[in-house]
C-alpha cells in the first residue's frame, strides 16, 4: 500500500539544499549522491564483481580440462614452482606499492604518488616478463596453444590474466603522465584509488590462479 | 577517470569520517604485505611435504588462498572499512561465481574422486 | 529552453603549477562537439533521452527484420516439401530470427525504456556516466549491423541462437557466419555490460531527495534487477564466446570431442547466461505493466513490496535453473532432479506478480486504453506461456517435449506474449511523454487485436504440433510424416503460417499508427492522470528534465501531489486538489538558477567504430585488427583527456554582450 501522507509544504518555497551545490555551477551528477558514495567507486566495484564471473568461467574451464593432455606434456612435468612463486611474489609486492601510492595520493604527496605508481607498473611489467619467459620455456618443452585441452585452457586463462595486467600497466603509466601534466579533473586521490582497485583485483585473481593451477596437484 | 566536476577536496563527510577512524598506516600495509608473502611461502612449502595426503593438502591450500584473497580485498582494497553497498556488489558477484561454477563442475562429476 | 551556465573561470578546470588549464590550451583537436540541432546533435549526444529514442528506433528496425525472417520460416513450413528456403538457408533463418529478436530487439528496446525513464522516474537529469551511455548505444548499433552484414558476406550463422558446440566449429559451420555471430554478440555484450553498470549506479546514487528505495517507481525497480542480471550474466557468455572464437580461429580444442573435450561445457556456459537472459527479456515488461495497470485501474499497484521482492527473487532464482535446458543431454538423474525442483520454484515469485497485477485491477475503475489492453494481454498470454513452462519443469514430461514445437510454443508465448506485449504497452503509454503526441487509439486497437489474434493463431497450434511430434529446426515436413486425420501437422502448420501473416500485419499497424499520428495536436501534460515522477515534466521533457530536483514524500509522488486523502477512520478517499499541469507549473516556478548538463562527445562513437573495425579484422585480416585497436586506444585517450565541457567560445554569445554567467542557449 502506498504512503499516503501529503506534505503541506509542497507549495512552499523549496528548501535551499546546499548539498545540491546550487549556485556553484557544479554538475548535478556525482557531486552529491543519494548514498553518499562516489559514482566512480561504485561503478568500479560492480565491474569487479562482474569480473569474478569472467575469471570464474575461465578458471572452471581450466579445472575441467586440466588433466586432458592425452600423451602430450602435462602440468607435473612443466611447472617450475620456485620461478612462479617468485613472479607471484613480485605481483603481490606490486599490490603493496599500489596501496602506498593511494596512501600518498590521499596525503596529496604528488611526487610520491607518481613514484609508487611507477614502481607498481615496473613490478607489473616484471611479472609479465616472467610470464613471457615461463611460456617460452613451456612452448619449447612442447606445450603449444593447440597441443591439448590442458594447454588451450591454461594459455587462455593465464593469457586473459596477462592482458588484464597489461591494461593495468597502461592505466598506471597513463595515470602517472596525467598527474604530472595536471590533466586529472576532480578528486585525484579517488582516481588513483580506482586504478588501485583494478590493480588489486588483478593481483587477487592471480592469488587464485597460483593456488588452483600451480599448487594443487593435477 | 572521473568525469564528475567537483573540487579536489570534496569527499562526502561520511567517507572522511570513515577514513579518519580506520586509517591504515603505511607501516601496517607493509606488515600485511609481509604476512601475505609468508603465507605464500607456506603454501609452496606445504606442497613440498612428501607423503601429504591430498585430502589434507587441497583444503589447506584453499584455506590459505582464501585468507590471502580476503586480506587483499578487505585491507588493500579497503572493502572492510568502506560502504556496505560495495561489499554487496562485489561479494554477490564472487559468491555467484563460486556457487554457479562449482555447480557446473559438479554436474561433470568433478568433485567425485 | 535550458539555462546553461557557461564555464568561465570555474574551479572545475584543474589548476596545476599556477597556470589555468583550459580546454583550448591543451589538445586542440580534443574539443567537444556543441551542435544542438541537426544530425550531429544526435550522433554525439550524451542525453539519455536522445539515446533512449535511438535505442528504440534501431530496435524497431530489427524487430521488423527479425519478423521478416520469421515470416520466411512460416512460409516455408506452410505447405509440405516447402521450396522457399533450402536447408542451409533455413538454418541461417531461424538462427538469425532468434538472435535478432533476443539481442537486437527485445534487449535494446528494454534498454530504450530504461535509459529514457530511469532518470526521469528518480528525479535525475541524466545517468551517472553519460558518455558510457552513448558508448552502449553505438556499440549495440554497430554490433547489430555487424552481425547482419554476414548475410551479404558469405552467409549468416547457422547453428541456432544457442550455437551448440561442436556443431558450431569450423568443420560443421565452415562459413564466417558463426564468427560474425560470436564477435557481434561480444560487441552487444559490451554494450549491455557497460549499460548495466551505468544504470545501477544511476538508480542507486542519483535518486531525488526523499526517494528511498521503497519509494522508487516499480519500473525502475524491475529495470534495476535486470541490470544486475546483465552485470553477472554477460561475463559468462563472454567466456563461452571467447572459447568458441579461439576454437574457430586459433584451432583451440575446447569443444573437439576427439581431443577429449566435453560439448556440455558450451551448453553449461551458454545456459548459465541464457536462463538469466530470459528474465532479462521479460522483467522490464513486467515493470512496464506494473506502471500501466495502476494508472488505468485508478488504483495503486497492489502489494508494491511483493512485486519488488518477487522481481528480485526471480532474478536470483533465475541463476539457479539453467540446466533445465539440458534435461535430455545426459546430465544424470541427480542433476536433472535438482534443476527440476529449482525450476518449479521459480514459478512461485512469478505467480506472485500475476496475483498482484490481477488484484490491482480488481475493484478498480478500468480504462481500456491501448496501453492497458496490451498490459492485460501480457497477463493472459504470459500466464499461458507460464503454464506450458510448468510442464517443462517436470523433467520426465520435458523429455517428451524437448526439441519439439511444444517448446517453441512455450517460449513464444512468454517472450512475445510477455516481453513484446509489455514493450508495446510501454510505447503506447509513454509515447505522449517522449514525443509530445498521443498515438491514435483506434489504430491502436486494431494493432492490438490483430497482434493478439495473430500470435495465438501462430503459436497456439505449436503446442499441438509439438506433441504430435514435429521437431524443431526442421526445414520442411512431408505429407507422409504429417500424421493421420484432418487436424494433423499439415493443418496446424498452415494455421500457424496464416496466423503469422496476421501477426505481421498487426505489427505493421503500429508503424501505420506512428505515421497517422505524426500530425496530431500536442498531447496534454498529463494525458493518463498518471502516478509516477516522470510525469512531473513537460511532454516531451526539457533537455534538463526537471526545472528543479523534486523532493519526494511518497511512492507515486505525482499522484499524491494531485490527490489528497480526505478519508476518515483509516478509510482512504481521494480528492483532487491540483491538476497535473498545476503540479508541473509549481516545479517550473521554482526553477534552479544554474543547471549544468554534460557536454556531448565524439569519443564514444569513435570507440565503438574501433571495436567494429577490430571485429572485421578478426574475420579478414590481422592488420585490420591493429588498425581497429589503434582507433580504440586513441578513443580511450581522447575520452580521458577531453575537457569536461566545451569551451566558452563555442557556446552562443551572451545577448547582453557582457560577462557570460548564465544565458539561454539554443537547445
Amino acid at each position: 500500500m502506498s504512503d499516503t501522507t501529503i506534505d503541506p509544504t509542497i507549495t512552499a518555497t523549496p528548501e535551499p539544499d546546499p548539498a545540491h551545490g546550487g549556485g556553484q555551477g557544479h554538475s548535478d551528477v556525482g557531486h552529491q549522491s543519494t548514498t553518499g558514495i562516489s559514482n566512480t567507486k561504485l561503478a568500479m566495484w560492480l565491474f569487479l564483481g562482474s569480473e569474478c564471473l569472467l575469471f570464474g568461467g575461465l578458471i572452471s574451464t581450466y579445472m575441467l580440462y586440466r588433466n586432458r593432455q592425452g600423451d602430450a606434456i602435462g602440468p607435473d612435468q612443466l611447472w617450475d614452482i620456485p620461478f612462479t612463486s617468485a613472479t607471484s611474489f613480485v605481483l603481490l609486492m606490486s599490490s603493496l606499492t599500489m596501496v602506498l601510492a593511494v596512501s600518498a595520493a590521499k596525503r596529496k604527496e604528488e611526487r610520491n604518488t607518481r613514484l609508487w605508481l611507477t614502481v607498481t607498473a615496473l613490478l607489473g611489467g616484471l611479472f609479465l616478463a616472467g610470464q613471457v619467459y615461463e611460456f617460452t620455456v613451456f612452448y619449447r618443452e612442447g606445450l603449444g596453444y593447440t597441443t591439448s585441452l590442458f594447454s588451450s585452457s591454461f594459455y587462455t586463462l593465464t593469457g586473459f590474466h596477462g592482458v588484464h595486467v597489461a591494461v593495468g600497466i597502461i592505466m598506471l603509466m597513463s595515470l602517472v603522465g596525467m598527474l604530472a601534466k595536471g590533466r586529472i579533473v576532480g578528486d585525484k586521490a579517488e582516481t588513483v584509488e580506482m586504478v588501485g582497485l583494478y590493480w588489486h583485483f588483478v593481483d587477487v585473481v592471480w592469488i587464485v590462479i597460483f593456488t588452483l593451477v600451480y599448487l594443487i596437484p593435477a | 577517470m572521473s568525469t564528475d566536476i567537483h573540487p579536489t577536496d570534496t569527499v562526502t563527510h561520511d567517507e572522511h569520517e570513515t577514513h579518519a577512524a580506520h586509517e591504515v598506516s603505511d607501516k601496517q600495509y607493509i606488515l600485511i604485505a609481509l604476512f601475505l608473502a609468508v603465507l605464500t611461502a607456506m603454501e609452496v612449502a606445504v606442497t613440498e611435504i612428501a607423503g601429504m595426503p591430498e585430502a589434507l593438502l587441497v583444503p589447506s591450500l584453499l584455506i590459505m588462498m582464501a585468507i590471502k584473497f580476503f586480506v587483499v580485498v578487505s585491507y588493500f582494497m579497503h572493502l572492510k572499512h568502506d560502504a556496505t553497498i560495495f561489499k554487496f556488489g562485489f561479494y554477490i558477484g564472487l559468491a555467484g561465481a563460486v556457487v554457479l561454477y562449482a555447480a557446473m563442475l559438479a554436474t561433470f562429476h568433478f568433485f567425485i574422486g | 529552453m535550458a539555462i546553461i551556465e557557461r564555464p568561465t573561470d570555474t574551479p572545475a578546470l584543474a589548476r596545476v603549477g599556477g597556470g589555468l588549464v583550459t580546454p583550448t590550451t591543451s589538445y586542440g583537436y580534443f574539443r567537444r562537439p556543441v551542435q544542438s540541432t541537426g544530425w550531429r546533435s544526435w550522433a554525439f549526444t550524451v542525453d539519455h533521452k536522445k539515446i533512449g529514442i535511438m535505442y528504440g528506433a534501431v530496435a524497431m528496425i530489427f524487430f521488423f527484420i527479425g519478423g521478416f525472417e520469421a515470416l520466411l520460416i512460416r512460409l516455408q513450413l506452410a505447405q509440405p516439401d516447402g521450396t522457399i528456403l533450402s536447408a542451409d538457408k533455413y538454418n541461417q533463418m531461424f538462427t538469425m530470427h532468434a538472435t535478432t529478436m533476443v539481442f537486437l530487439f527485445v534487449m535494446p528496446m528494454a534498454a530504450a525504456f530504461a535509459n529514457y525513464m530511469i532518470p526521469l522516474q528518480i528525479g535525475a537529469r541524466d545517468v551517472a556516466f553519460p558518455r558510457l551511455n552513448a558508448l552502449s548505444l553505438w556499440t549495440f548499433v554497430f554490433g547489430g549491423i555487424f552481425i547482419n552484414s554476414s548475410w551479404f558476406l558469405g552467409g549468416a550463422a547457422d547453428g541456432g541462437w544457442f550455437m551448440y558446440a561442436p556443431n558450431s566449429s569450423v568443420p560443421f559451420s565452415p562459413t564466417n557466419g558463426v564468427d560474425f555471430w560470436t564477435l557481434g554478440l561480444l560487441m552487444t555484450g559490451v554494450a549491455s555490460q557497460v549499460g548495466a553498470i551505468n544504470l545501477i549506479v544511476t538508480a542507486l546514487n542519483m535518486r531525488a531527495p526523499g526517494m528511498t528505495l521503497m519509494r522508487m517507481p516499480i519500473f525502475t525497480w524491475m529495470a534495476l534487477v535486470v541490470q544486475f542480471l546483465l552485470l553477472f550474466a554477460i561475463p559468462i557468455i563472454t567466456v563461452a564466446l571467447f572459447l568458441l572464437l579461439f576454437q574457430r580461429n586459433f584451432d583451440a580444442t575446447f569443444f573437439s570431442v576427439a581431443d577429449g573435450a566435453d560439448p556440455l561445457l558450451w551448453q553449461h556456459l551458454f545456459w548459465l547466461f541464457g536462463h538469466p537472459e530470459v528474465y532479462i527479456l521479460v522483467l522490464p515488461s513486467f515493470g512496464i505493466i506494473s506502471e500501466v495497470l495502476p494508472t488505468f485501474s485508478r488504483k495503486p499497484l497492489f502489494g508494491y513490496p511483493f512485486v519488488v521482492f518477487s522481481g528480485a527473487a526471480i532474478g536470483l532464482v533465475g541463476f539457479g535453473v539453467w540446466a533445465h535446458h539440458m534435461f535430455a543431454s545426459g546430465l544424470g538423474p541427480i542433476s536433472v532432479a535438482v534443476f527440476s525442483v529449482s525450476t518449479m520454484a521459480i514459478a512461485v515469485p512469478t505467480g506472485v506478480k500475476i496475483i498482484n497485477w490481477t488484484l490491482t485491477m480488481w475493484g478498480g475503475k478500468l480504462w481500456f486504453s491501448t496501453a492497458m489492453l496490451f498490459a492485460i494481454g501480457l497477463i493472459v498470454q504470459f500466464t499461458l506461456g507460464g503454464l506450458s513452462g510448468v510442464t517443462h519443469a517436470v523433467a520426465p514430461s520435458d523429455t517428451q517435449q524437448t526439441d519439439t514445437y511444444y517448446i517453441v510454443a512455450h517460449f513464444h508465448y512468454v517472450i512475445f506474449g510477455g516481453a513484446v506485449l509489455g514493450l508495446f504497452s510501454g510505447m503506447y503509454y509513454w509515447w505522449p511523454k517522449v514525443f509530445g503526441k498521443m498515438l491514435n487509439e483506434t489504430w491502436g486497437r486494431w494493432n492490438f487485436w490483430l497482434m493478439i489474434i495473430g500470435m495465438n493463431l501462430t503459436f497456439g497450434p505449436m503446442h499441438i504440433i509439438g506433441l504430435q511430434g514435429q521437431p524443431r529446426r526442421m526445414y520442411r515436413w512431408t505429407e507422409n510424416r504429417a500424421g493421420e486425420g484432418f487436424f494433423n501437422l499439415g493443418f496446424w502448420n498452415l494455421v500457424s503460417s496464416i496466423g503469422s501473416l496476421i501477426l505481421g500485419i498487426g505489427a505493421l499497424l503500429f508503424l501505420v499508427n506512428i505515421w497517422v499520428s505524426r500530425k496530431n495536436p500536442p498531447a496534454p501534460a498529463d494525458p493518463w492522470d498518471a502516478r509516477s515522477l516522470e510525469w512531473i515534466t513537460t511532454n516531451p521533457p526539457k533537455e534538463h528534465n526537471f526545472d528543479r530536483t523534486p523532493t519526494i514524500h511518497s511512492l507515486d509522488e505525482f499522484f499524491h501531489r494531485k490527490y489528497e486523502d480526505v478519508g476518515e477512520d483509516g478509510q482512504h478517499e481521494y480528492k483532487q486538489v491540483r491538476t497535473g499541469e498545476q503540479v508541473i507549473a509549481e516545479e517550473e516556478a521554482h526553477a534552479d538558477e544554474h543547471i549544468h548538463l554534460p557536454s556531448p562527445s565524439y569519443w564514444p562513437m569513435i570507440l565503438s567504430l574501433g571495436l567494429l573495425v577490430i571485429c572485421y579484422g578478426v574475420i579478414y585480416s590481422f592488420l585490420v585488427i591493429a588498425v581497429g585497436a589503434a582507433i580504440v586506444i586513441l578513443a580511450l585517450f581522447g575520452w580521458a583527456l577531453e575537457p569536461s565541457t566545451a569551451d566558452d567560445s563555442e557556446f552562443d554569445p551572451p545577448s547582453d554582450g557582457g560577462q557570460p554567467s548564465k544565458e539561454l542557449a539554443h537547445v
